[in-house]
């Protein structure tokens, strides 16, 4: 096994993460304006952004889900029990005492398993859950009618802000954990440059040398 | 120049002059006369006069007209008898009480000078059945010189006139030429409808709020549609007239119309913003689409009329009864509380009226409303320990014919029988009687007599309940850049404060955003503790990683 620093963020995996990054950023922004819980912008000027951010959004998860689908990409974040116990353990005790991260990148592993976990949620749950019940809030105007009460509104709403604020948690557990291990920089850089640090067998190292030379780096 | 020459040259010039205008006065074709319709009215017979007084002059309206008389008495202006489709109550001018001067009955010369007609003395009758009764020149006056006077029942006033007498606007009465008028006919102005509309309760905008002299030349921030430069609307360009009955009505009104965007601007026999802007009024851009979405909830006055009694004229918007009656040695005073922005001093007390609030660019109060009043009228029972309801609004945020509506709520304070709990008709018009409550002050004379007038029972013994009375806001919307932005009810304690069953975004954090702030609170919290121990580990142990 030889440490190779390889192309594992193709350039649509960066773009869709830091355009993904930047919209959930603003749509919190603009939501936390809309609840009322500031007042940078109009709550119209905050309505307009949000609307059009999310759609923007949405149109990239379509791109994303089509992507992960057709480059089988989405094995990435399938979930599987090795490991998991061990970086459990290793966030919530190892960490303290200075022990290394157990988890080694490996070429179809990119993510260690409760990064996977993590995110799989995030991509099932949360987002669906977000989107859905946006989805619902804009276009009320479509079945309001089924909704004599307003309950229905008001529960899309509770479920939207509630899946808000989760995914804002999650924003600061990711960018929190980019903290530990080589720091912050280190973290980031990957999914700049797209090149991370992988353990390659000598056979996945002689296949990207002849086949795919440019995701390998000297 | 030498004096030859100049003469030369005035020569020159003068022909040039002839020869450049002849031939444009040989193009211009003759001018088409009419101005519109199809009769001048100076030119007919029947209109030279004189008359002598108005049911003269509608006689001779009638005498082409044949059938306006008998389409105006199957009107509303004229019956002023209105029985509620849905709720079934017997309402109109000649049967409510309100919250301002009380009631027509027992007052009749007086509060009939605004009848579409001539000598109604009596509302306990219908007005008198005579097509030559029906005034016609109320509307229909284009010399601006027609008035009613303010205690004829509904007459002009005539030469000669009584010193001191005033019009229904408050104005001096001067001898109307009745030929002149009749003469002068045509379609109604703003000022027609707005000699009795804009006068309601006794004075300038003193009832409704949203109707004043300001809209009868209005500027544009005042009433985009009304005013000359803008749409220039007469009442009627709403109000659509067919047979003389008037779209529009504040016991029964369209709080929700559903139109077809098919037939946009056709005229309707309805008076409502929907008829020409349809229900999704908005331009199809992100923030419109979200405005489109609100016109199913919101009525379009709400956010288009941002306040109401603008255009500088105030709206009475308290009058308390129960101080009427005082007297300075002996004789009825005033005070003048309330500066006008014209500078005008408006009555705060009056001893005839009792206690006033006005006010101008008033916010108006907002609740669901599906178009149904029901009305407290003189035999609706109620609890005199909370402020009655003259008119309560029907509507509620589950109800689908029910948007949130804007109005103007009158606060009053009025008598009313302390042993049936309700309320009391009160006669306070009649110079000449010793009962009136103007001429003699004296409440229990005033209350019984209107009871034994209009057959109601009394049990003699009165005090004043707390009234709350709402004007529908309707008129005075204002051009599209003033009117209200979302913060303005997005935002706790908003002008939506009073509304319920209702989620709004803004107005405060709902049980979801509670949970979801909490969680975060945890994740922020979990983080800082984590990285503190991570930190504490690194010192102990000195090792780079962690």
């Amino acid at each position: 096994m030889a440490e190779r620093k390889v192309l594992v963020y193709t350039r649509f995996n960066r773009l869709w993460h830091w355009s993904q990054a930047t919209s959930i950023l603003i749509l919190l922004f603009t939501g936390l304006r809309i609840m009322g819980l500031h007042g940078v912008l109009t709550f119209g000027t905050a309505v307009t952004i949000h609307s059009i951010v999310a759609v923007a959004l949405m149109l990239l998860w379509v791109f994303t889900a089509f992507w992960l689908m057709t480059t089988g990409a989405w094995r990435q974040f399938a979930p599987r029990r090795a490991g998991l116990w061990q970086v459990a353990r290793f966030y919530a005790w190892g960490v303290f005492r200075g022990e290394d991260h157990p988890y080694r990148k490996v070429l179809r592993r990119r993510h260690n398993p409760l990064q996977a976990l993590a995110y799989l949620a995030l991509k099932v749950l949360l987002f669906p859950a977000v989107f859905l019940s946006g989805i619902a809030y804009l276009g009320y105007t479509f079945w309001d009618h089924l909704d004599p009460s307003g309950w229905a509104i008001w529960a899309v709403a509770n479920i939207h802000i509630l899946a808000a604020f989760a995914i804002a948690a999650f924003v600061v557990a990711h960018v929190y954990l980019l903290t530990i291990g080589h720091g912050f920089r280190e973290h980031v850089k990957p999914m700049v440059t797209g090149f991370e640090d992988i353990d390659l067998t000598p056979e996945q190292e002689a296949y990207l040398a002849a086949e795919e030379p440019g995701r390998l780096k000297a | 120049m030498p004096p030859r020459h100049r003469a030369m040259r005035f020569v020159a010039w003068a022909i040039w002059v002839v020869i450049a205008a002849a031939p444009a006065q040989a193009q211009e074709p003759p001018a088409i006369p009419g101005g519109g319709t199809t009769a001048d009215h100076s030119k007919f017979p029947a209109l030279k006069g004189p008359f002598s007084s108005g049911p003269e002059v509608t006689q001779a309206c009638l005498s082409c007209h044949t059938e306006a008389g008998d389409q105006v008495m199957h009107t509303l202006h004229w019956s002023w008898d209105y029985t509620h489709p849905e709720t079934g109550q017997k309402l109109g001018k000649a049967n409510v009480i309100n919250s301002f001067c009380g009631n027509v009955g027992s007052n009749e010369a007086r509060c009939t000078s605004c009848h579409a007609g001539y000598g109604w003395t009596d509302v306990r009758e219908p007005p008198p059945a005579d097509p030559t009764r029906v005034d016609c020149l109320a509307c229909h006056d284009r010399s601006g010189q027609y008035a009613k006077q303010d205690d004829l029942a509904g007459h002009p006033p005539l030469d000669p006139v009584r010193a001191g007498a005033k019009t229904i606007t408050g104005a001096d009465a001067k001898p109307v030429d009745l030929a002149k008028a009749a003469q002068s006919v045509g379609e109604p102005g703003r000022e027609n409808c707005g000699n009795c509309h804009f006068y309601g309760g006794g004075g300038d905008n003193v009832k409704h709020g949203d109707l004043s002299s300001a809209l009868v030349r209005p500027d544009l921030a005042t009433d985009v549609h009304m005013s000359p430069e803008g749409g220039n609307f007469t009442c009627q360009t709403c109000h659509v007239t067919e047979d003389h009955r008037v779209a529009g009505s504040r016991y029964d009104v369209e709080a929700k119309d559903i139109v077809d965007a098919h037939l946009l601007g056709q005229p309707r026999d309805t008076a409502t913003c929907e008829s020409c802007h349809g229900n999704r009024p908005h331009a199809a851009t992100p923030a419109g689409m979200k405005l489109n979405d609100h016109t199913d909830r919101v009525a379009c006055q709400t956010c288009h009329i941002p306040s109401f009694a603008r255009g500088g004229v105030a709206t009475k918007t308290l009058w308390d009864w129960s101080t009427a009656g005082k007297l300075k040695d002996g004789k009825p005073f005033s005070e003048d509380g309330f500066t006008q922005s014209d500078g005008q001093h408006l009555h705060t007390y009056l001893s005839t009226k009792g206690n006033f609030e006005w006010a101008e660019n008033v916010v108006p109060f907002y609740g669901w409303f599906n178009g149904t009043v029901e009305y407290t009228t003189a035999d609706t029972v109620f609890d005199p320990s909370l402020p009655v309801e003259i008119n309560r609004l029907e509507g509620s945020a589950s109800d689908p014919d029910a948007r949130i509506w804007p109005f103007k709520q009158m606060i009053g304070r009025q008598a009313f029988d302390t042993e049936r709990n309700v309320l009391l008709h009160s006669q306070v018009y009649g110079p000449q009687t010793d009962t009136a409550f103007w001429t003699n002050f004296d409440w229990s004379k005033a209350l019984q007599v209107a009871a034994d007038y209009m057959g109601t029972g009394y049990s003699g013994k009165f005090d004043f309940v707390d009234t709350r009375m709402y004007w529908p806001i309707t008129h005075m919307v204002a051009p599209a850049d003033d009117a209200l932005k979302c913060g303005a009810c997005h935002r706790p304690q908003g002008r939506m404060a009073g509304i319920t069953g209702l989620y709004i975004p803004g107005t405060g954090l709902p049980p979801g955003g509670i949970l979801g702030l909490a969680i975060l609170a945890m994740a922020v919290a979990g983080v800082a503790g984590h990285g503190l121990l991570r930190l504490l580990g690194r010192k102990d142990k000195g090792n780079h990683h962690g």
